[in-house]
């Protein structure tokens, strides 16, 4: 009788179902916090949820009204603060993971690489205010905060890059490299169309990173009001500093008295809800690219 | 055969970092010949083989000296290396199918060295195909995914990459290493076919591989030479050397 229960089996298959349960419940509990967040944002801003909120400019010394020069402010600041993260971090990134030697050049920017990442955000915002507003003499300016929170992304970028290269086997550069492809042929046909999902799906999740901050617009670029027509797409110069949704939504609970109650969280629901969308195009996007996995 | 030397191995030395693993070895390989190249593992085949294309340059911290002549030629001083390794077709122990399709696998090389007239193209693709044995199986889908073929198809897809850029030798580290002995057989015909018109370089962890096929046969072993012979002679009851008879009779201490 080979496969009959013995006590000692049974016990081991219930430990393996305790196991089972305790792990399972960690992981569902993590919902149980977003559940309450966006719950409790939600329903405290429920009267001033509307669509036109989003296109309607503050009202009433920003005690009323929609927060659209705050939206565009935040969408401008976080493209131009990509377009210059994206590209230098991942031709950092190639660079490190492709070309660069094990030399003590080499390690000390990937120690400075790991070590930006790690820099908390009032330190950039310092380092944006010396070094965009006053030493390049950008002022105040949406230029300015555009390139601290370039400075903030950048490694984080050219970390998740790495990642994403990294991933592709060596096996496949050692083919290439055997029938007398330069390194950069070997990149172009077959490191990058093979790690490209890992490298956006790495660059947009640094939008809701570069939308969230506050502290390095705050010290850089961002303003508490800025008059700006309904619905105006093209608000702001480059030169000119501009509303930003999560300085707004500072400014909204703490800096006016006689808000009306529900405006602020409902700011936060756009903050929130923007960047939640961001998220879920990445999600969507590494899933469709992993599809298409070519082994 | 013409017994000219086309590479000449003088006083090879390797060493990653400070272990030495080629002490310094002195072999000559013939046009056309199959040249098969035995010894347990570490002993320094892969090593010595990358040598050869120069793809050692891809591994950092690596010391070589000695030299290497390729049709004259010291493949250390060489300022064309893709050239060379395109003179140079290198098979690998693993099979790999590029994540490109079956097609571009085999274009690949031919590309990268600047050709990119389809017909041209075309013809190379079917050619390498057949050489390698692989083209009746994929001739109806040419442009499904390399990766996604079996083990043995990806490895005869791996030779006639490896053929795509027409090379004059063809090195094979332990080809058959992954494959079934059915697809093993039908690549030693292959071999059989190309010998004709390359010189082969055979590295293998079966011996009887090398007896079947390799013209002359190098016993290699911790980075030194034991012996060097007709494999006649190798694989005789009275090699050179009393190490090669127990290597190759599996009686090896
Ligand atoms: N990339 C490498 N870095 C350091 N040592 C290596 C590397 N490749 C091979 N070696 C060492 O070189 C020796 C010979 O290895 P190899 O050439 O792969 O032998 P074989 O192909 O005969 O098995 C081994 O001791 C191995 O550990
Ligand atoms: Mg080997």
């Amino acid at each position: 009788m080979m496969f009959t229960e013995t006590p000692l089996v049974r016990r081991k298959l219930r430990q393996e179902r305790l196991a089972k349960w305790i792990f399972f419940g960690m992981t569902a509990s993590m919902i149980i916090p977003l559940v309450l967040i966006v719950g409790y944002l939600v329903e405290r801003a429920w009267p001033s949820l509307s669509l036109s909120f989003l296109v309607d400019v503050p009202a009433r010394g920003m005690k009323e009204g929609g927060v659209w020069p705050a939206l565009v402010g935040t969408i401008y600041l976080v493209v131009l603060s990509l377009a210059v993260s994206a590209p230098v971090g991942v031709l950092a990134a190639v660079y490190l993971n492709e070309y660069a030697r094990d030399n003590w050049f080499n390690r000390i920017i990937n120690l400075a690489v790991i070590n930006l990442a790690g820099v908390p955000s009032i330190v950039h915002a310092l380092f944006g205010l010396g070094a965009f507003v006053y030493a390049a003499r950008f002022g105040y300016s949406i230029i300015s905060a555009s390139l601290t929170l370039a400075i903030m992304t950048l490694p984080v970028i050219i970390a998740s890059t790495r990642e994403a290269l990294a991933s592709v086997p060596r096996s496949f550069r050692e083919a290439c490299w055997n029938v007398g492809a330069t390194r950069w042929q070997t990149i172009k046909a077959v490191v990058l169309p093979n790690s490209i999902s890992g490298i956006l799906t790495g660059i947009i999740l640094q939008v809701s990173r570069a939308a969230g901050e506050t502290a390095p617009i705050m010290f850089t670029g961002a303003v508490f009001f800025k008059a700006v027509d309904k619905g105006d797409l093209f608000p702001y110069g480059l030169r000119e500093q501009c509303m930003a949704l999560s300085m707004h939504l500072y400014t909204l609970s703490t800096q006016v008295p006689g808000v009306k109650e529900s405006v602020p969280f409902a700011t936060a629901v756009v903050l929130l809800g923007s960047v939640l969308v961001v998220n879920a195009t990445a999600i969507i996007l590494r899933g469709y690219l992993r599809s298409r996995k070519k082994w | 055969m013409s017994t000219a030397a086309q590479i000449v191995v003088q006083d090879l030395r390797l060493a990653y970092g400070h272990k030495e693993v080629l002490h310094g070895i002195s072999f000559d390989i013939r046009r056309n010949e199959i040249f098969g190249v035995i010894g347990p593992a570490q002993s320094g085949k892969t090593s010595l083989l990358r040598c050869l294309n120069r793809t050692i340059d891809f591994t950092p911290d690596t010391r070589v000296t000695g030299s290497v002549l390729v049709d004259g030629e010291d493949v250390r001083q060489t300022r064309n290396v893709f050239a060379l390794r395109r003179k140079i077709g290198m098979v690998a122990p693993l099979p790999v199918g590029l994540p490109m399709s079956i097609y571009d696998n085999v274009a690949f090389a031919p590309r990268c060295a600047g050709m990119s007239r389809k017909s041209e193209l075309d013809g190379i693709v079917e050619q390498c195909l057949r050489q390698g044995a692989l083209w009746d199986e994929v001739k109806d889908r040419l442009d499904s995914l390399g990766t996604k073929l079996s083990g043995g198809q990806q490895q005869r897809l791996t030779i006639a990459r490896a053929l795509s850029h027409q090379p004059e030798i063809l090195c094979l580290d332990e080809f058959s290493i992954a494959i079934d002995p059915v697809t093993t057989m039908r690549i030693e015909d292959v071999l059989k076919e190309l010998r004709r018109n390359m010189t082969i370089i055979l590295v293998t962890n079966l011996t009887q591989q090398a007896r079947r096929l390799a013209d002359r046969t190098l016993f290699l072993w911790k980075g030194a030479i034991v012996e060097l012979d007709r494999s006649e002679v190798i694989f005789s009851d009275h090699p050179g050397n009393r190490q090669t008879y127990e290597y190759v009779n599996g009686i090896f201490g």
